[in-house]
């Protein structure tokens, strides 16, 4: 069947790097907010519990949204060359994050809310007097605000995948699938496009559901809501969307790696598979969010355990071994760019036993919101995603070569993210709980170790992104 | 019945950071030889054979796994357990209220937790500071959760669950007694 790759000359236009330019600052402030709660947590500077949590709501839903947004920059870049985007609609998902991000810091720094990202109700209308309900309804609506941009985002990236395939079937490989088609498929970026689109708009509107419902419930509390039917729709969104950003970003690894490689990403009927199974495992998987809630059916407690082994494999099967196939006796040339490339993928899979680890319900029983979690995640999100999405920024900000700085900050990077992430592992292995203001004397090593790994990381990300952004300047 | 809490967690991280670690042998193996040069036709087919084999083994290794592991699901023992300890466990912001403060060992405890306000998480720690079972404390809904203690000592009773700016202070203990004479085992 086809490739997907080809050169890519073309850079990215003015608006995928004004993106860029804000995922480098807000990831910059979000790392400094989680490594001052982690010297925290290691008794290293004082953080009071108000901060602490506010910190951790910001970092949270700061990290989350600016994802996305970075997964939406790569995305919009490939995908625009396969399908004809809407420029405006791309701006208006940019002015969307930005407006909700301002209520989203301002109500956590300004008017003290601190119901966490994933804002488990009834705990925004419950704050014993730490925040008013008006400023935890402000916050939802800056929720709100974000996922209305990436709604809009996603509807257009369907109106343009419909316009040139047809049908979301057509897009996602079907015909070469199913039928035994001979044309040739659509190229790996379009599939994923299409998986996104199917999947995070029903994240979307299951998260936009429960926002608005709490913002009823936060200025009419007599209307209430089932907690558990409130738990279920945030981890469909939450769990969906962080998930998304990583598909939409590994469109980078198909795009670009071939490039450095000089071989070429095949769309077969595997991949085309494996897309099509990611579609419905994400979507069904949540319920490995929810095994500690012995009220919920016993059988979506197995199925949350199973889907979790399942989601695994496409990752590990299809893309990783696909990126270590290219890699292999390649005579690759490495830079910092396609270095980032293959650490991502590194991260991804790695990733994946811990997470698959947590989703066993005996092992959750001990492991549950402890750092296990936090270490896993982290795993995806540090050593998955923000490689991706600093090896897109390197690949088009450094044609005319590395330099040494490149080389010594992937090296800090890739060694703090290690680090970093495997000692909040260690510690859930320890019984440390997660999201704690205050650690107990003998926890504090981890937390102290960890620190100096994630300030390995923060300089790491701060010189990357300053060089990125004083050769991005540049005309090529 | 002794609880294994101890020996999943090691093995957890042992599972864990072994393969992370051969995940990332094979990474660094590949990227070691990648400044060699060769076709990729000759690379291709190697790769998709090993893929195959590879996709055989995680399926059977899943799918050994998880029958091992959902063959005793910690949701279904309060009907299981006969003549259980019966302990009611409120959660408020930000302490426990509990019905007994001590137990017996080796006798099954039957937790029935619930929530006055926000959700919260009922975890045991035993005297080694060590998680040994949880579930979640929900407004409008009581979670059952059956746990055996197999050593005498205080237990620790911490919250899992955000909850708000007292949440890593919402503590309560547990005493567990030693078993009085011909009392039933787990």
């Amino acid at each position: 069947m086809s490739t997907s790759a080809e050169a890519h000359p073309r850079r990215p236009e003015s608006l995928v790097w004004l993106y860029l330019a804000v995922v480098g600052i807000v990831v910059v402030a979000m790392m400094g907010v989680g490594l001052v709660m982690r010297m925290g947590q290691a008794g290293l500077l004082q953080l009071s519990p108000q901060w602490f949590y506010r910190f951790l709501t910001m970092h949270g839903v700061g990290m989350v949204g600016i994802s996305g947004i970075g997964g939406a920059a790569i995305l919009y870049h490939f995908l625009s060359a396969h399908v004809d985007l809407s420029r405006k609609v791309f701006l208006a998902n940019l002015i969307f994050f930005l407006v909700g991000a301002v209520l989203l810091l301002g109500t956590s720094l300004f008017a003290g809310y601190a119901g966490a990202w994933t804002f488990l109700y009834p705990l925004p209308q419950h704050s014993m007097g730490q925040w008013t309900p008006i400023a935890a309804a402000l916050h939802l609506a800056g929720l709100a605000l974000v996922g209305v941009g990436f709604l809009l985002f996603h509807l257009d990236t369907g109106r343009a995948i419909l316009g040139r395939y047809g049908s979301l079937a057509n897009a996602l490989g079907w015909p070469q699938l199913f039928r035994g088609s001979a044309a040739d498929p659509p190229p790996a970026t379009v599939v994923a496009a299409t998986m996104v689109l199917i999947v995070n708009v029903l994240g979307l509107v299951s998260g936009a559901s429960i926002i608005v419902m709490s913002i009823v419930s936060l200025l009419a509390p007599a209307f209430t809501i089932d907690p558990l039917l409130a738990k279920n729709m945030i981890y469909v969104f939450g769990h969906i969307f962080i998930n998304a950003t990583i598909y939409m970003a590994v469109t980078a690894v198909y795009e670009l790696l071939p490039i450095h490689t000089g071989r070429p990403w095949k769309v077969n009927r595997v991949f085309l598979a494996a897309w099509n199974a990611s579609a419905l495992f994400v979507v069904i998987v949540y319920p490995h969010h929810l095994l500690m809630d012995f009220a919920q059916p016993t059988w979506l407690h197995v199925v949350g355990q199973i889907i979790s082994y399942a989601s695994g494999f496409p990752i590990l099967v299809v893309t990783a071994f696909g990126a270590l196939t290219l890699v292999h006796r390649s005579g690759i040339r490495w830079t910092a760019a396609s270095a980032f490339l293959f650490l991502s993928m590194f991260g991804w899979s790695a990733g994946v036993v811990p997470a698959v680890v947590d989703g066993t319900i005996a092992a959750n029983q001990v492991l549950h919101n402890t750092q296990w979690v936090p270490g896993h995640f982290h795993f995806y999100l540090v050593l998955g995603l923000l490689s991706m999405f600093l090896g897109f920024a390197l690949h088009f900000s450094s044609q005319r070569g590395d330099a040494v700085a490149d080389r010594v900050g992937f090296w800090i990077y890739a060694i703090g993210g290690l680090g970093f992430t495997c000692l909040f592992l260690a510690a859930g292995a320890s019984s440390v709980p997660r999201r704690w203001a205050a650690h107990l004397a003998d926890w504090q090593g981890f937390a102290a170790a960890g620190s100096v790994f994630g300030a390995g990381v923060l300089v790491a990300t701060i010189l990357l992104v300053a060089r990125i952004a004083v050769r991005a300047r540049r005309p090529a | 019945m002794t609880i294994p809490f101890v020996t999943i967690q090691m093995t957890a991280a042992l599972i864990s950071f072994a393969g992370i670690t051969l995940v990332a042998g094979i990474f660094l193996v590949v990227a070691q030889r990648s400044r060699h040069d060769e076709p990729y036709a000759v690379v291709q087919p190697r790769a998709y054979r090993l893929r195959s084999r590879l996709f055989v083994l995680l399926l059977l290794g899943g799918l050994l796994v998880a029958a091992v592991t959902l063959f005793d699901l910690p949701y279904s023992r309060a009907e299981a357990v006969r003549d259980p300890l019966l302990v009611d466990v409120t959660a408020h912001q930000w302490y426990w209220e509990l019905s007994r403060q001590s137990v017996e060992a080796h006798r099954p405890v039957l937790f029935r937790v619930g929530s006055v306000d926000v959700n919260h998480g009922f975890a045991i720690y035993d005297g080694d500071r060590r998680l040994i079972a949880q579930v979640q404390a929900m407004p409008g809904y009581i979670n059952e959760l059956v746990v055996a203690f197999d050593r005498p000592g205080t237990y620790q009773i911490l919250c899992l669950e955000y909850c708000g700016l007292v949440h890593h202070a919402m503590m309560a203990s547990i005493e567990v007694l030693a078993p009085v004479a011909g009392s039933e085992r787990f």
